[in-house]
Formats: C-alpha cells, sequence, structure tokens
C-alpha cells in the first residue's frame, strides 16, 4: 500500500520547488517528482539578472541549488521518476511513473516545457553536430568559430550575447524585422561588435557531412533563398535555437482543460478538477519567468493546504 | 570510471580492443551533470563487463570536434577504436543508456 502523501508535485523547476517549500513548509507530507534534474529550462542560463533578489554572478544552476536546499530543509522529499499516466478523479490521486506508483490527496502539476525545434530538415540530424539549444552547454566547441542564433526573444538575445564570449561572430536569423527581446537587452546586442541580424528570415534546411557545413535561409518577405556556407578553414558553424518552448501536456488531455497545449487554471491555480492545480510555464499565462513560477508555485500549495484541511 | 584526458583517450580508447563506454560531457553542462550520477551508477553495475570512460570536453575540445562532438552530452560506446553508437543529448536518458550498455556486453 502505497504512503498516502498531502502534496504531489510533479517537476522539480522553480515552479515545483516553491510549491514544495510551501507545502512543507504547511507541514504537509510532500513529495516532488523530478524526470530528469532539477531546476528546469534555467539551470541552461548561465547569468540571471531579473530574478528580484539577484545579484551580480547569479546563475540558473546557482539560483535553483538554493531553491532545492530551501525546498528540502522544510521537508520535502523529491524522487527522480517520469510520470506517464494520471489518474485524478476521486478523492485519492494516483500517478503513475516509470518506475513507480504515487498516491496523493492533491497534485500540483509543474512539468514545465522543452525547447521547440526550428522546424526544418536535417534539424534533428544534426543535433548535437552543429545544432543546439543549451549555449552554456556547447558554447566552448564553438570558441572562435561563426554562430547562427535563431530566435528573436529575450532567451534568443541574451544566449546569443553569451555565444560572444565563445565565437568570433553571432548572427541573430529573426524572422521578423525587429527583436522582441527587452529593450535593455537590444540595446546591448546592437552595441555588441560581435553581433550580427539576419531580418525576416528562417532557417528552411540544415545540411552537412557529419557535422553541420551549410544552411539554406529563405527570407519570408521576399521569398529569397540564401545558402550559408560554413568557412573553408572552420569546416563548421553552430546553430543554436532559442523559439521558444512546448508545455509538455500530453497525459492530461482529455482529463484537464487545454488551451493550445497550455493547462487553463483560474487565478488560485486551480484546473477543472478538485485537488488538482497547475504552477509555471505549463499553465495558461502571459508572463513566463522564473518568479512568475515561483509565484504560482506559492499560490499552489497554499491552495492545496486549504483544500485538504476541508476534506 | 576511467576520466581521460587529451593524451590518454587515444590509448584508452582509439588503441583499444573491444567495447569501450566514453560518456563526454563539459564543464557548465548542466544535462551532463545531472546524466553523471546515472552514468556512475550503471558503471557500478555493469562495470566488470564493459571499460567505463569519461572525457571533460572542455579540456579537449580539438578531439571532442574530432570524434564529431558538437555537442553535450554525449554517451558512446566504441568497438576496436571506432565509434559505434552514440545517444546525443535528449536521446541520452538513463534508460536508453543502459539499454545500449545491454547490447555490447
Amino acid at each position: 500500500m502505497s504512503k498516502i502523501y498531502d502534496v504531489l508535485i510533479i517537476g522539480a523547476g522553480p515552479a515545483g520547488l516553491s510549491a514544495g517549500l510551501y507545502a512543507g513548509r504547511a507541514r504537509l507530507s510532500t513529495l516532488i517528482i523530478e524526470k530528469e534534474k532539477d531546476g528546469g529550462q534555467i539551470v541552461l542560463t548561465s547569468e540571471v539578472e531579473n530574478y528580484p533578489g539577484c545579484l551580480e554572478g547569479e546563475s540558473g544552476p546557482t539560483l535553483v541549488d538554493r531553491m532545492a536546499e530551501q525546498a528540502k530543509h522544510f521537508g520535502a522529499e523529491k524522487v527522480y521518476d517520469e510520470i506517464l499516466e494520471v489518474k485524478l478523479d476521486g478523492k485519492e490521486k494516483v500517478l503513475v511513473g516509470k518506475k513507480g506508483e504515487y498516491v496523493g490527496k492533491t497534485v500540483i502539476i509543474a512539468g514545465g516545457a522543452t525547447s521547440k525545434p526550428i522546424g526544418c530538415p536535417g534539424e534533428k540530424t544534426f543535433t548535437g553536430k552543429g545544432v543546439s539549444y543549451c549555449a552554456t552547454c556547447d558554447a566552448s566547441f564553438f570558441e572562435d568559430f561563426e554562430v547562427f542564433v535563431v530566435g528573436g526573444g529575450d532567451t534568443a538575445v541574451e544566449e546569443a550575447m553569451y555565444l560572444t564570449k565563445f565565437a568570433r561572430k553571432v548572427t541573430v536569423i529573426h524572422r521578423r524585422n525587429e527583436l522582441r527581446a527587452a529593450k535593455s537587452i537590444q540595446q546591448k546586442a546592437f552595441a555588441n561588435p560581435k553581433m550580427n541580424f539576419m531580418w525576416d528570415s528562417v532557417v528552411v534546411e540544415i545540411k552537412g557531412d557529419g557535422l553541420v557545413n551549410s544552411m539554406v535561409v529563405k527570407n519570408v518577405k521576399t521569398g529569397e533563398l540564401t545558402e550559408i556556407v560554413a568557412d573553408e578553414e572552420d569546416g563548421t558553424f553552430g546553430i543554436f535555437g532559442f523559439i521558444g518552448y512546448e508545455p509538455k501536456t500530453k497525459i492530461f488531455e482529455g482529463i484537464l482543460n487545454i488551451q493550445n497545449g497550455y493547462l487553463v487554471t483560474d487565478e488560485d491555480m486551480k484546473t477543472n478538477i478538485e485537488g488538482v492545480y497547475a504552477a509555471g510555464d505549463i499553465r495558461v499565462k502571459s508572463l513566463r519567468q522564473v518568479v512568475t513560477a515561483a509565484a504560482d508555485g506559492a499560490i499552489a500549495a497554499v491552495q492545496a493546504e486549504k483544500y485538504i484541511e476541508s476534506l | 570510471m576511467l576520466l581521460l584526458d587529451k593524451e590518454t583517450f587515444e590509448p584508452e580508447v582509439l588503441k583499444a580492443e573491444g567495447y569501450v563506454f566514453v560518456d563526454f560531457f563539459g564543464d557548465g553542462c548542466a544535462p551532463c551533470e545531472a546524466l553523471m550520477p546515472h552514468v556512475m551508477a550503471l558503471s557500478e553495475k555493469y562495470g566488470d563487463k564493459l571499460k567505463f570512460t569519461k572525457l571533460n570536453t572542455t579540456k579537449a575540445r580539438r578531439l571532442a570536434i574530432g570524434q564529431k562532438i558538437l555537442g553535450l552530452p554525449v554517451i558512446a560506446v566504441y568497438k576496436d577504436g571506432e565509434k559505434v553508437e552514440e545517444l546525443i543529448k535528449e536521446d541520452a536518458t538513463p534508460e536508453n543508456v543502459e539499454a545500449m550498455i545491454q547490447k555490447y556486453i
């Protein structure tokens, strides 16, 4: 007979860790179930400057380490497993994982999202062979080489700036004629001599021989195709995709309300099922940041507590 | 688990006979760090049947590129000095790595 937890949390990113901390602190028996690694998307970021309270030198990993430590300090347990199926009706919610089953009175879904692929032929073939979605992982391979960054938001521009510390030239390829990134980041980007921009452009094919050696870029306004070939001496170049994220909600289809792939909740993080909440990037919301994920986690945990008290 | 560097990679992997497991990781690579404990556990489990090694590519960039490694993490199996299979990035889950190991022991 499985232990019945007060709160089961899917995901150990900022939303899940914040929920774990608040639930633990409320003396609720809490289990955080993480598929891969603590911290979610933010651990891939080398510099975090906009999380309130972060001073210079904060990175995704340093911030997350402290969040994980804090949740643990307040008694939240953690297990590494991937949830494949959920049974959410009834007083006891059951989460079926690869390694075991978990039973709880409430569930907080904080499973986050994964990088959206660029969506062109050759992308999958050359992942790890020139194509990457993680600048902190792979920047050092491209020292003194040329790299291209696909995207136009905060992440794309920030990661492009990070890459200028390694690459000799960084070109941002964006499908519009202006960036979506925050103005302060844009200013820094335009002032950086290593940064270049290809506007109104999308990557339509990635080619190579073992490693990437060329790609085809299309101008979305004129339809013109341009082939970009690796410098002869380099032999290869990097293509980093930062065009957004896809929420991981497949296992909730037909069970929870979903809009454009994201879980629908009210302001209290409640889904359409009693005792089931969603927090962080996985839910419908206007701003996806670490700070809003942490806020969602706290709200969900407090709601879970109220619900449990009413049982 | 044997930690290799740019000097020892050749004798231990490229000039070795039979199967060698190589975990290519790097500094600042969070997914590599997350995978490492699982790989260590697998090396404990299968270490008597397969040679387990790891290489920090941040300190051996040219060597890594020469092995067609341009992104991390990569978990590979070599046979008689040739790479016969590799799991790259998202595909390098603990389950997939174990399944790959079982093919070569």
